[in-house]
Parts: C-alpha cells; structure tokens; sequence
C-alpha cells in the first residue's frame, strides 16, 4: 500500500469530527470536507446499528436532502437541522473571526479580493459544529487579526448564537476552540510535521494542549474505502478535485 | 392555444430589459441564461442593477467586464474550480461598479420580502459581521416580541429585494408557456420577486404538454403566470451547464479565464464569442 496522502490524512480527520452527526452540509469549493462527510456517512451507515446521515454537499445533484432551493439550506441551519458545516477564510485570526472577502488596501479596493462572504455570515451562529477547515497553514492566512471579518467569531454580545466554530484543521495540525475563552488550542500535529513549524507558521496566539499527540492516519481498510467509494462520489461534484488526488477512481 | 409570451431569440428578449434596470440571476449551472447574457452585451445595455441570488460567476464576470453593470450585489463571485473572475477584481479596483456586499440568506430573505411585497424583513445572523458595516441600509434593531424582562435580542432587518425582471433558462416550456424548473425553487423565488416577472430562454417548446395537467410535472413548473416573455435558444446555458441536460463546457470556461486577464484579451473573447455570434446568424 502506498503512503496516506495528506488529502487523505484530512479527509479522514474531518470523517472523525462529524461522528455522531445526523446531517450535515459542505459548502462551496469544498471537495475535501464533502469526502470526509461521505466517509462520515459511510461509517454511520456500516454501524452497529446502522444509522443515516442526511448531506448535502452543494453543487452535487445527488448528494442534496433538499427540495426548496439553495434557500433551504438556511432555513434548515435555522431550524437546527444542520449538526455541522464547514467555513474557511483567506484570513482567520485567533478571535476565529473570518475573512472571505478580502485583504490589503481599503475595502472594496482591497489589493487581494476573494468570491465574498457565501453564506459565512449566517451559519457561523446558527450550526452547531461549525469546523473551520483551510489548507494553506501560513502567516498570511493565520493572522493576528482579519482585514475584514465576514463572520465573526464567538463573543458576548447577545446575538442569537446557537452555534459557531468547534475548531480549525489545516494542513499541520488540529485546533480546538474554546468558545468563553475565545482562543484555539492546539490538540494535535499532522505526521511529518512539528509543534515548532506550527509556531513558526501561526500568526495568532493560541494555547498547547498537555499532551499534543500526532493526527491519528486512517487504517488500511479505511484508506481503500477511501480511494474507491468516497473517491468516486465526490466526483460527482468535484471531476478535477478526484482527477488530480484519486486518479484511478475518475 | 395563445403563444403571445412567445419571443423570436434571445435577443428579442434582452431587448425587453431597458438601461438601468434591476435583473436577478440565479447561480451558474443552475438555469443561468447565457445566451440571454450574450444579447444584452450585443445590445450594449448600461447600468444594470445586477442581483445574484445568491452568489455568481462567469455571467456576472462577462456582464461587468462588458460595462453593462452599475450595482452588483452578491453574496460571492466565483469560478469555483474554473478560475479567477478578473473582470470582477478590475472593475473593484478601477471603482467602476458599485458593490453590495451580501450573505447568501441575506440575498433569499430580501427576495422572499421582494415576493410578499412587504418591505423589510429580520433575519438571523450578520451581526458583528463587517458586512454590516459596508450596508447602511441594512439595520438592527432589538426584537419586539422577545419575552418580558429577557435579555435584549438584537436582529437585523434587510429592505426587500423587488428587481425588475428575473432572468433564466431552463430545458422547456409547455405549450402554455409554464416552465419546468424541476427542484431549482431559487429560480421561482427570483421570478415571483421580480416586478414585471421572468425572461426566460428554453431549450425547446413543447406544444404536446401540459405541465400543469398533472400533479408530478406542476410541482416542478414556474406558472406562466411568472413568466414575462420566453424565446427557445437551445444549449442557452453554454459555456454553463444545464442540470439534466448538458455539461458546463471545461475547455471553453478556462479558455475563458485565460483571455479575461486582460481588458485585451477580454474584447477578444467579446468579439470572438459575444459580437461574432450573431454575425453568424444573420
């Protein structure tokens, strides 16, 4: 067998933190949280007893459990029918504020523009598990404080906010966040990588959990799961994603 | 049977839309009306009032570069795996659109206050986003209905979305003019929102159907009652995907990308895939 793909690594991380969900939504430009749902999906599926999961992963006309429109997708976090979503951001500080829109210069004539804010504005309060998911772990993207926040993080300040950011997975490592204490905690560093290049990479302070043990890899059995069922699903809505990362599966 | 809805091409279509006017489009791939899109650059319109519900690509990247947009609000500009939308980054740096910077359920609930005709409407969320900043008309106030002596349970009110006209393409029409949208409910939303309706292009007309004979096929109908005016214009979605039908073209959408770079390369895509066209044609 070959080596765990970092995609793999991250597919399999994300397939952990949606344990225990019932249903679950990916947004925009997100191939490898809709393969670490399906893989969620896949377990719950092949448990003792068997349980569903209802996903929606937009973009993809057959993993949709909605009828009403992209519409639907809100009412549905509204009404607490969302367990998790993923947001991301080309700027995330410490505060897990989150920026989708843009960076440098002064807003709109930012000197970087990214698509915009999605839906980030509304489902960081309403869906519980919100994961925070960007692969691109550097200082540029993790910093002290966003240009612009879209979303913001978890503070008090009365709003109605069933829910918000559990945590933040990049390419290095695992982040927990603590909601009162409004700071990530690192809980775990991908293999190949170190506590010191996470330091060396972060622009936010953050805390050390006690024991920072290495991001567990998938199994064997899991891997080929994987590189078959999952591989090719996602490709429904993602053919370039499966055809650079899992090309025996396009 | 009376088919007065029933346009000759695409650009008859367009040539309903004055300057100026306030149009809703839906999300490409999802009964985006290319062809309709082509026609307005051809017939030069100005100063759109461009509505993403909730979030666009390419249609609004071809109609900014083109000049034909004054206002642009969305929820995100996106090529997805297809890209950069230059023409978008240009017209923010060059100031040349005015940008209303939106949240997707923002987008929806404006729409649905558009379709009740009532003028604002609360809506969960938003607050501490800068978003908010950047909006003055959207406004937060503390909910009047909250239990006595609670805390105070500030929300924010969105004025209502009512564009001009609402512009798709889907695979057909009935003989009546209803037109089969399928689960694309977002596409309804924008039409019923719409003051004067949809614009709609069809793959085709199907003078043998009744969608609204039958319980199954009107369940996925826009009534005819939504729909302004219809032309056929077939593969009216390319260089995007129509669900059910056909594939977005890949080749042509990064070709797309690559010549939109520059304001050079973008008139050549113009000339080439927009203007030339219609030389074709005639």
């Amino acid at each position: 067998m070959t080596e765990v793909s970092r995609q793999e690594l991250l597919i399999h991380s994300i397939a952990h933190l949606l344990e225990g969900c019932r249903s679950v939504a990916v947004g925009a430009s997100s191939p490898i949280p809709g393969a670490g749902a399906l893989l969620a999906r896949h377990w719950a599926a092949s448990g003792t007893p068997p349980r569903r999961m209802f996903l929606t992963i937009l973009g993809s006309p057959r993993h949709n459990a909605m009828t009403g429109g992209g519409v639907e997708l809100f009412d549905m976090a509204a009404q607490g029918r969302v367990d998790a979503f993923f947001l991301g951001g080309g700027q995330i500080d410490g505060e897990a504020n989150i920026n989708l829109v843009g960076a440098g210069g002064a807003y709109p004539q930012t000197a970087v523009r990214w698509p915009g804010s999605f839906g980030s504005a509304y489902l960081y309060f309403l869906v519980p598990r919100v994961i925070l998911f960007r692969e691109e772990h550097t200082r540029r993207v993790m910093v002290p404080r966003v240009d612009f926040i879209s979303a913001p993080g978890p503070r008090p300040d009365g709003v109605w906010r069933p829910g918000g950011p559990i945590g933040l997975l990049t390419n290095l490592c695992w982040f927990s966040f603590d909601k009162t204490r409004r700071r990530f905690t690192l809980e775990t560093v991908h293999p190949g990588h170190s506590l010191d290049e996470v330091r060396d990479h972060t622009g936010f302070d953050f805390d050390i959990a006690p024991r920072v043990p290495e991001t567990a890899a998938p199994d064997a059995a899991t891997l080929a799961i994987i590189r078959g069922p999952i591989a090719r699903e996602i490709g429904d809505a993602y053919p370039r994603f499966v055809a650079q990362v899992f090309p025996d599966a396009a | 049977m009376v088919q007065d809805w029933l346009l000759g091409s695409a650009d008859e279509v367009a040539a309903r839309i004055p300057d100026g006017a306030m149009i809703a489009v839906g999300v490409d791939g999802v009964g985006v009306a290319m062809e309709t899109t082509r026609a307005l650059i051809r017939r030069g319109v100005r100063g759109l009032h461009l509505v993403c519900a909730p979030l666009s690509g390419l249609q609004a990247d071809l109609l900014i570069g083109a000049g034909c947009v004054a206002i642009l609000e969305t929820s995100a500009i996106s090529f997805g795996e297809y890209g950069t939308p230059h023409r978008f980054h240009d017209a923010l740096k060059r100031g040349t659109i005015a940008l209303k910077d939106a949240t997707c359920p923002a987008i929806y609930a404006a729409l649905e206050a558009g379709r009740k005709d009532i003028p604002f409407i609360p809506l969960r969320g938003l607050i501490g986003s800068d978003l908010m900043v950047h909006r003055p008309d959207w406004q937060v106030i503390d909910n009047p209905f909250a239990a006595p002596f609670a805390d105070s349970d500030p929300i924010a009110l969105l004025p209502a979305i009512r564009p001009d006209y609402a512009l798709l393409h889907a695979p057909y029409a009935d003989r009546d003019g209803n037109v089969f949208i399928g689960r694309r409910r977002d596409l309804a939303l924008i039409a019923q929102a719409a003051r004067h309706g949809a614009l709609v292009t069809v793959e085709e007309v199907r003078d043998d159907l009744d969608l609204m004979a039958s319980e199954e096929t009107a369940a996925g109908a826009l009534p005819a009652l939504y729909v302004e005016a219809a032309a056929v214009a077939q593969r009216g979605a390319w260089p995007l995907g129509l669900g059910g039908c056909y594939e977005i073209d890949e080749a042509h959408f990064r070709r797309y990308g690559e010549m939109a770079r520059t304001t050079d390369g973008f008139a050549r895509y113009l000339d080439e895939f927009v203007h030339r066209r219609r030389e074709a044609a005639e």
